[in-house]
């Protein structure tokens, strides 16, 4: 297959699929950890992922349009307002739906899954309604847009850098507030004992609102940042949600450590392949990979230990 | 029955004076033929279709729900405007056309039951609609079994031919040869990069580019070929492989959501469509909305229709949609193809002096339309359309800049011998 090309074209295109890697994988990371905190933490499918990120999207899409209209010379910085906006929206419309809807279902989990399965055909076609049925192009400042020339040869995407920078920004802040703040305590406290946790005073049911909120908050983020790679229209989040839950089951539900491992393996897998062999096949044998792993190991790469 | 039969009943003359007088304002500016002599119903109509001495049913037939929404909004609104300006214009054999709309939601099982729904209780003259093949071969057999009249508006992939289908958009062997052809000569293109979304259009497609590039083009040959599944959202890794192979062209038939993907990224990646040529047959304006114009300048698409078409038909056409739809929309191949189909019906209900199935059926062959956007079309015995091949650049503002068109009408040929 490389017998006609030189070594320096080799060495360029091996670094240029490296990066390629590692952006597949600060994407499946972004997708993965508002579910991974919903699911891992509460044990809710949240089947609406998707579309609680397209909302983010839409939110991108409008404030785009605002500067655009209004404030024309602050437009290059507009993105980070957008993600900013975006994290409310999709927070807030993550803790009305928990509110009216799933705080109704903790006990019936697979009710949990269908009823956030009809949340999310009721809000593709509330997008639809509201937006159109066509998709929305969602216009970039220039500076975040082409590549950057590491060499001559070497060109590595800065919408791509922006997203490995964003994952890692936003992995460092969810892992502190899981794990050294006095909420994220309160947290893993409900998690490991509803009850007790009731007993010594924490607000369980408000401490349940801000969780799903929360990983409903960070999907509207990576909604916002996939505005840079994909397509923004009333049903692209069912593009990314079998992935998702993917990363998500396969590192293991309750570990966020798992779940960036297992976004790790996957994108790696997949963008190797890609490379060697066709992108259809590539799928097919991750899929399959995953399968045969998750048949020896049912609880993920990474699971809490627990006796049971 | 008898509900449809009451009309008639009604007093005849009080009803030709009425349409008399309502019309004498509009006379001088209608052709004769619109309702002057209006047939009788008994005599356009043998075969218990909905038709009435002043209306006649046809059903539009689209996804408005679902993921094809974004694709099909586009044929509905062409259909509709299509219809009103028929009606404006007199009607068809002096009637109106009524039209009935269901929603296929993106679904192929609930295409099939509409379409039942449209022939056996609404008893349309004629259905415009389905846009994915998947959806078309889904109401194929209801269309043979109940004998209605389809009138498909987008391009596929041909290896079909039907008595109750008319195909208005260009089947793959139209829309692939030319564009290859001139790619290859006025870009001296010898190698090719084939990419796909996973079904059976662009396979079917890329199958008869590939056999077009390794047999009829001097020289030339593909150096890769690859499918990903509807809906990939992920290029880079195949985007390196262009970079190490250099094709000349890359050839794309990529669709939906994934379509945005791929050129965001391809744009990411560095590589610069002013330079390197991409030649796709998937992207209209309407995509092209999705993607941003400035992700996509430089890229040149095959098809049989631009909105920038430089044309009276098609600035007539661009303003009245833009009036009825808003002056944002903007108008791809399938919209125009979609648009096309209540016309042909009209004209072919016209020459077969019938609303009967059969007789439109058979008075299809040789239908001409001269005021068709895109030009002129003629449908052929095949039930395609003869039309142009055209070739357009893509432009940062979104629109099409047309580079080049066939001599020639393209005979439509749907099952293209040595291509399969």
């Amino acid at each position: 297959m490389f017998g006609d090309y030189s070594l320096s074209d080799l060495g360029a295109i091996f670094a240029m699929q490296g990066f390629a890697g590692l952006i597949l994988f600060s994407v499946y990371v972004l997708m993965a950890l508002g579910l991974a905190i919903i699911f891992g933490q509460m044990g809710v499918i949240n089947m609406a992922h998707g579309e609680f990120m397209i909302l983010g999207a839409y939110v991108t899409w409008m404030t785009s349009s605002a500067f655009q209209q209004y404030l024309p010379a602050l437009f290059p910085g507009y993105f980070f307002v957008a993600m900013s906006l975006a994290f409310v929206a999709s927070g807030a419309l993550g803790m009305l739906v928990e509110w009216a809807l799933i705080r109704h279902l903790y006990k019936r989990p697979l009710d949990t899954l269908l009823a956030t399965w009809g949340l999310s055909l009721i809000l593709q076609q509330a997008y639809r309604s509201v937006f159109g049925a066509r998709e929305v192009g969602v216009e970039l400042p220039e500076w975040m847009m082409g590549s950057w020339q590491a060499t001559d040869a070497i060109q590595i995407p800065i919408n791509g850098m922006f997203v490995m920078g964003l994952t890692v920004l936003i992995t460092i802040v969810v892992a502190y507030v899981l794990f050294w703040s006095r909420w994220g305590r309160q947290v893993r406290a409900v998690v490991q004992n509803r009850v007790m946790a009731g007993a010594v005073g924490i607000n369980t049911e408000k401490v349940d609102r801000y969780t799903f909120g929360l990983g409903c908050g960070i999907a509207g983020i990576a909604g916002s940042a996939f505005t840079m790679i994909g397509s923004t229209g009333p049903t692209a989040g069912q593009l990314y949600i079998v992935d998702t839950f993917l990363v998500v089951v396969f590192g293991g539900a309750a570990s966020l450590v798992g779940t960036i491992a297992s976004a790790f393996t996957i994108s790696q897998a997949q963008s190797t392949m890609e490379f060697f062999l066709s992108g259809s096949m590539a799928k097919v044998l991750t899929l399959l990979a995953i399968v045969a792993i998750l048949m020896m190991r049912p609880q993920g790469l990474f699971a809490l230990k627990v006796r049971k | 029955m008898s509900d449809e039969k009451k009309p008639g009943l009604k007093s005849p003359l009080r009803r030709k004076l009425l349409m008399g007088m309502a019309a004498l304002p509009a006379i001088s500016m209608l052709p004769r033929a619109s309702f002057a002599e209006a047939p009788a119903t008994s005599a356009v109509n043998t075969t218990g279709l909905a038709v009435t001495d002043s209306e006649v049913t046809v059903g539009i037939l689209h996804s408005v729900t679902g993921t094809m929404a974004i694709s099909e909004t586009g044929s509905v609104e062409a259909e509709k405007l299509a219809i009103e300006q028929i009606n404006a214009a007199g009607g068809v054999l002096g009637r109106k056309i009524k039209f009935i709309q269901e929603d296929g939601a993106s679904d192929w099982p609930t295409f099939a039951e509409k379409a039942k729904k449209l022939l056996v209780n609404d008893k349309c003259a004629a259905v415009m609609g389905c846009w994915t093949s998947a959806s078309r071969k889904a109401v194929l057999p209801v269309f043979e079994q109940y004998n209605g009249m389809l009138y498909y508006p987008t391009f596929y992939e041909g290896l079909e031919q039907s008595k109750n289908v008319i195909y208005t958009g260009q089947e793959a062997t139209q829309q692939i040869i030319a564009g290859l052809d001139w790619v290859n000569k006025t870009k001296g293109a010898k190698t090719f990069y084939l990419l796909g979304s996973d079904y059976i259009w662009p396979r079917t497609s890329n199958k008869i580019a590939r056999k077009h590039i390794e047999g009829h083009l001097q020289g030339a040959k593909v150096v890769g070929e690859e499918y990903f599944p509807l809906g990939h959202t992920q290029f880079n890794s195949v985007i390196n492989k262009i970079k190490l192979t250099k094709p000349d062209v890359i050839y794309a038939i990529i669709v939906g959501g994934s379509n945005v993907a791929f050129y965001k990224q391809l744009k990411a990646a560095g590589i610069d469509l002013s330079k390197q040529t991409l030649l796709t047959i998937s992207v209209t304006e309407d995509e092209i909305d999705g993607i941003g114009g400035e992700n996509i300048a430089g890229a040149y698409a095959c098809m049989k229709y631009f909105q920038s078409l430089d044309n009276p038909n098609n600035k007539a056409f661009v303003s009245a949609f833009k009036k009825m739809w808003g002056e944002k929309t903007v108008i791809g191949d399938v919209t125009q193809a979609a648009y096309l189909g209540p016309w042909l019906w009209k004209l072919t209900v016209e020459k077969a002096g019938s609303f009967d199935i059969d007789k439109v059926a058979a008075a299809s062959p040789g239908v001409e339309f001269k005021g068709a956007p895109e030009g002129y079309v003629r449908i052929h015995e095949n039930h395609h359309l003869w039309s142009k091949t055209r070739v357009g650049r893509a432009k940062a503002d979104g629109q099409y800049e047309l580079i080049y068109e066939t001599a020639d009408l393209v005979e439509p040929d749907p099952f293209p011998k040595g291509y399969q």
